[in-house]
């Protein structure tokens, strides 16, 4: 591949993975306006559009056309590039992330993923830490009590979570014996006796699993893990001095987010995009995406359903339930598949 | 493919670490040389990039900009930055520091001398794919032993630390 095309062919996939992620984070908002609807026994958004379908176009618009308001007691700087940051670091994270198999179109042969990166996972993991400086600088440079206690409980929070995340996915890591997500997925290719899938679930992982899974809760600040923004006591936490567009992009980021690690759950430990292939050979190119996405989907409603069901959680108990429960599950989990993929070999 | 443009990442990467660098001293407010550092680690970890090590710019976005760095600014931000103004920045220790300054320069300037023969003159351009195994592989065959050793010590600076800040266990 010519350098020429290898520029056309990484723009066209990075306008279309953006138009898809934004449009999956606007209609995900409507989803959960929806169901959490249906589980309160409401309608939820009815009113704009059939089934209130075209209502993230009617809360953009709104966002686009509020009064944005700087207080005059926030540090400026600071202020304006803490939304920004948040949003930068939560779509970035979508470079790595490959939600197909190989497809050739127009002539050029070409992973369904902007770039493979032989250390995936590590960016991935790399870019969510460095994301929460979006939220502690923002709690910060507000310059307000509630939002500087929202941005401290926000990087408390992440910086307990993620040693419990890294170390769920390092039982993964030793089992395919690499840190590309590509490569992490093709590992999982393939069935036992012709129909359990060789997911990472499947080959001893579980733990594993429900580990990043309630990590993964805690990471993106979702029920019942929002602290940073309990608006009994917070008012709304870290975005408290925010409105308009600003406000607009600390929300599209948590969204944006909850993709990433439905995305990484999907990938890691559910098999990424193996699932059956049948008919002719567009769809057969087709499908993978379509397996991949109804993962993804699947874990988006658990989030909205869970956000449904859950109350929060207390400070103490979070802390509690971080370091206490789940970082020993992980590190149980680690060994016991170190060893076993040791006595293996 | 081919890296491109190597001499202007590595002078862009170098400049923003050296820049900000001299910014997380000479900036009053503890929050902004925190975000000046912040900027340091990762023009590191771009640079550890180009040296064909994407395990060690992994981990050091990971472990320094992304966990001690906002260790670092959770700290710092409870501080009380009106008082934090107020003190002077410098001690006036400038004769001492000085003189470490240019020992440090002269150190460096022996090491570039002397040892020009010693490193090889390009560096060898590994496979980047066998980054991660051939870090493994150094850790935990030829340097088990120092590696056992930095982990114990750094378990006894964990307990240690335990301990101080505990009256009561």
């Amino acid at each position: 591949m010519t350098l020429g095309t290898f520029i056309i062919v990484s723009v066209i996939k990075i306008v279309i993975a953006l138009f898809v992620l934004l449009t999956g984070v606007a209609y995900t908002v409507w989803l959960e306006r929806k169901l959490v609807g249906r589980i309160q026994n409401r309608w939820g958004p009815t009113r704009v559009g059939p089934f209130g379908l075209l209502q993230p176009l009617a809360d953009g618009a709104k966002f686009l056309f509020k009064e944005d308001i700087t207080p005059p007691h926030v540090y400026k700087p600071l202020y304006i590039a803490a939304p920004m940051i948040a949003m930068i670091f939560a779509v970035t994270s979508m470079a790595v992330i490959p939600i197909g198999d190989w497809v050739t179109v127009a002539g050029v042969h070409t992973p369904l993923q902007i770039t493979d990166v032989n250390i995936g996972l590590l960016i991935i993991l790399g870019i969510t830490s460095i994301g929460v400086y979006g939220i502690a600088l923002a709690g910060w440079a507000s310059n307000s009590k509630y939002s500087l206690l929202g941005g401290l409980r926000a990087t408390a929070q992440m910086i307990s979570y993620e040693v419990a995340l890294g170390l769920s996915l390092v039982g993964v890591l030793i089992l395919s014996g690499t840190f590309s997500l590509r490569g992490i997925v093709d590992a999982q290719a393939g069935t036992w006796w012709g129909w359990l899938p060789k997911w990472n679930f499947f080959q001893g992982q579980f733990v594993a699993f429900f580990v990043y899974l309630m990590a993964a809760f805690a990471e993106t600040n979702r029920v019942p893990f929002d602290l940073p923004e309990a608006e009994t006591e917070l008012v709304a936490g870290y975005h408290t001095e925010y409105s308009a567009m600003k406000f607009a992009m600390f929300f599209m980021a948590e969204y944006a987010n909850m993709f990433t690690v439905a995305c990484l759950a999907s990938l890691l430990f559910l098999g990424g995009w193996h699932g059956p292939l049948f008919g002719p050979t567009w769809l057969q190119e087709i499908l993978p995406v379509f397996w991949f996405a109804l993962r993804v989907f699947a874990f988006i409603f658990l989030y909205i359903w869970i956000r449904g069901t859950l109350p929060r959680f207390r400070y103490d108990q979070l802390m509690k339930f971080g370091w206490k429960v789940l970082l020993p599950l992980a590190v149980a989990n680690l060994v016991i598949t170190g060893l076993v993929v040791a006595l293996r070999a | 493919m081919n890296p491109v443009a190597t001499p202007f990442f590595f002078y862009f990467l170098s400049a923003m670490a050296l820049i900000s660098g001299v910014l997380v001293i000479t900036r009053k407010n503890p929050v902004h040389s925190a975000i000046a550092l912040i900027f340091t680690l990762l023009s590191l970890a771009g640079l550890y990039l180009m040296l064909y090590a994407p395990f060690v710019a992994g981990v050091q976005i990971i472990l320094y900009a992304g966990g001690i760095m906002v260790l670092f600014l959770f700290v710092i931000m409870l501080v009380s930055v009106s008082r934090v103004e107020r003190e002077s920045q410098f001690n006036k220790q400038w004769l001492v520091g000085i003189a470490a300054t240019a020992a440090l320069g002269v150190l460096f300037i022996l090491v570039y001398a002397k040892g020009k023969s010693v490193f090889p003159e390009r560096t060898v351009q590994l496979p980047e794919q066998l980054n991660t195994q051939q870090v493994a592989v150094w850790l935990y065959g030829t340097y088990m032993l120092p590696f056992e050793i930095a982990s114990l010590l750094l378990l006894v600076a964990i307990v240690g630390a335990v301990v101080m800040a505990k009256k009561r266990i």
